[in-house]
């Protein structure tokens, strides 16, 4: 392949290339497009520039609290779900167990039912069992759902990973649990950033689960569909929409900034 | 258990499941030795090595260890340490990461450390490479740090799994002798696992033939070779031609062996059979002489017709067709002057010699 192809004279590769990020990002830029735009329609020739959308945003408690209960949900199942699939990585990894695929098999069964299956099942076990809705349900469901993406991030970490290093951690006289935080933990912590971020992003914007199982109480995106009713709400939803693309571009460059930081770190201090 | 064993297997049986691993292992490992488990793949070797290691228990019988049982001591309490088969260095530290791992718990202020870890690195040869990340050291190199990472915790004995198998031939001939070298100047026991023959020749001081999770033999490299004890041995290390034989006369310190292939051999074999055992009367490659002239009547040698040959650079392979046998018999010469190989012709007569001493009678079972 010609890679010294200068950048005006694109081949076929190329162009596909660019019209694959413009046919993903696109859509994405016209929310910070229009979060500025001085007018409560959606749609071209742009108005002229504003930010009554973003302080409309931020004098709107609803949202803002809606916002909150998101972002409590998701850190909280992507902490919990990563030390789930932690463990359950680590047990399907290294233990020579009896049951072993089954055992996977009923971990990985809310990665192939469909969401709404499983929201109306939960639903009507949760009447049954005469337990409220609340964020709290939410939040369960949201850990079933979020589980197995802990797992198979994991266990393709962990299964890349030699055991017997974790053998040489023993046999360099550091018991299980200090090898586990010596060894295991640092050649893992990739996988467990990645898991971290792609739970809480899986959390954060599950809609079906949280529209069946919320009460009052609501996450962001069951707000937002409720608020798609009114025209005049939607121009302020599209600000937090623009907010959130920018937090959430800003941590995830962070983490990796960490993650590599951390590695080099790692390998260049002593013990 | 005799008294300066330094590792003492009594009865060590290891299953997994219905194969038997290990089967009733029992043998000491003298202080300060370099021993070596040799066999093929699958004979138990390395379960063996893991079971000193404590990475498996054993199903039956004990390791003792200086002294000490081991079944009831951990591998982080055990006063051993293992370089693993590939190294199994750590890749999130870089080479005095690697080294000073084990060390966190031995008391050393950070200087008297450095200072250490310094001094290992200058007996494995990488003075300097400190800092270097696991990624940028080759094969050898990691196969040092691996070394060094295990030998500053200054083991009782040190275990090696098949360490040089990764290595290019070159790189591992260097490392047999700088291996053989570091194990005299520390004093440390060496317990070396491999498949390799040659190499544990090479290294060893004894060496214990396993197949099929038993031990069939232990005995010194040379001893080994020239006298081995069993057929499988004999075959395993080295090559050899093996003939059928029946014993037919015995005498003080002579035996003779009447063989439909090479007549009667008669042999000065310290070994004692009973009168009309069947025996294999076997010969190393080298040990044959080949003659293209009838040699006189008296000497033992058999007639054949030259078959194909291989140059192997330092020696010569020919293979002899002999009557009343299919095999062909195979020759090592080495290639003192030119090429032997240019000696010999196709279909050439050929008469082989040997001497009494060559032969090596083996029972057979």
């Amino acid at each position: 392949m010609n890679t010294n192809r200068p950048w005006w004279r694109p081949d076929g590769f190329y162009i596909y290339a660019v019209l694959y990020l413009i046919f993903i990002y696109l859509p994405v830029l016209f929310l910070p497009v229009f979060s500025f735009n001085n007018s409560k329609y959606i749609a071209f020739p742009l108005k002229g520039f504003t930010l009554k959308w973003y302080e409309a945003m931020i004098n709107n408690p609803p949202m803002l609290n809606a916002l909150m209960n998101s972002i409590k949900i998701g850190l909280i199942v992507a902490i919990l779900s990563t030390i789930f699939g932690l463990l359950a990585a680590k047990a399907v990894t290294r233990y020579r167990m009896p049951g072993r695929a089954p055992v996977v098999g009923f971990i990985m069964i809310p990665l192939v039912i469909p969401e709404i299956i499983l929201g109306i099942s939960l639903l009507i076990l949760l009447s049954l069992a005469d337990i409220p809705l609340s964020l709290l349900t939410v939040g369960f469901a949201h850990l079933l759902l979020c589980v197995p993406f802990s797992m198979l991030v994991l266990v393709s970490r962990m299964e890349g990973f030699d055991k017997s290093m974790e053998e040489a951690g023993l046999d360099l006289g550091e018991n299980a649990w200090m090898t586990f935080w010596r060894v295991t933990f640092p050649i893992v912590l990739p996988g467990i950033i990645a898991s971290l971020l792609l739970t809480f992003t899986i959390s954060f914007d599950e809609f079906v689960l949280a529209f069946f199982l919320s009460s009052i109480e609501q996450t962001l995106p069951v707000y937002i569909w409720s608020s798609l009713r009114f025209p005049s709400k939607l121009p302020p939803t599209l600000a937090l929409g623009a907010a959130i693309f920018m937090a959430s571009f800003i941590v995830v460059t962070f983490a990796e900034w960490i993650r590599r930081r951390g590695v080099r770190l790692d390998s260049t201090s002593g013990i | 258990m005799e008294h300066d064993a330094i590792i003492s297997f009594q009865n060590v049986s290891k299953h997994f499941g219905k194969v038997k691993a290990v089967d009733h292992a029992s043998f000491d490992i003298q202080r300060g030795e370099f021993f070596s488990l040799l066999g093929p793949s699958g004979c138990g070797k390395t379960t063996l090595l893991r079971m000193v290691a404590g990475f498996e228990m054993p199903s039956s019988g004990e390791i003792f260890l200086d002294g000490q049982p081991m079944s009831v001591s951990p591998p982080n309490r055990r006063p051993v340490n293992m370089v693993f088969q590939n190294y199994a260095i750590f890749p999130h530290l870089d080479v005095r990461g690697n080294i000073a791992f084990g060390m966190r718990k031995s008391g050393l202020s950070k200087g008297d450390l450095n200072k250490r870890i310094d001094e290992v690195l200058e007996l494995i040869k990488l003075p300097g490479y400190g800092s270097r990340g696991a990624d940028e050291l080759s094969g050898g190199q990691r196969q040092r740090v691996a070394l060094a990472r295990a030998l500053i915790k200054q083991p009782k004995v040190l275990l090696l799994d098949e360490p040089l198998g990764a290595l290019d031939k070159k790189l591992r001939e260097q490392m047999q002798i700088e291996l053989r070298q570091l194990q005299q100047q520390l004093g440390i026991t060496f317990l070396f696992v491999t498949h390799d023959q040659e190499e544990a020749l090479t290294l060893s001081d004894r060496i214990a033939v396993m197949s099929e999770g038993q031990v069939l033999e232990i005995a010194a490299p040379s001893q080994l070779y020239e006298s081995p004890s069993s057929r499988f041995v004999a075959d395993f290390i080295g090559t050899m031609n093996f003939f059928e034989g029946t014993v037919t006369a015995i005498t003080a310190n002579n035996m003779t062996i009447a063989t439909q292939v090479l007549g009667e051999v008669r042999t000065t074999c310290e070994e004692s059979f009973p009168l009309g055992a069947e025996v294999w009367v076997a010969i190393r490659p080298e040990k044959f002489r080949p003659e293209f002239t009838s040699p006189a009547r008296d000497i033992d040698s058999i007639e054949g017709r030259m078959g194909p040959s291989a140059y192997l650079g330092d020696r010569s392979h020919f293979y002899v067709h002999i009557a009343n046998r299919d095999d062909p018999v195979l020759v090592a010469l080495q290639n003192l002057e030119g090429s032997v190989h240019q000696l010999s012709r196709p279909d050439q007569p050929v008469w082989l010699r040997w001497s009494e001493d060559a032969v090596v009678v083996l029972a057979k079972d």
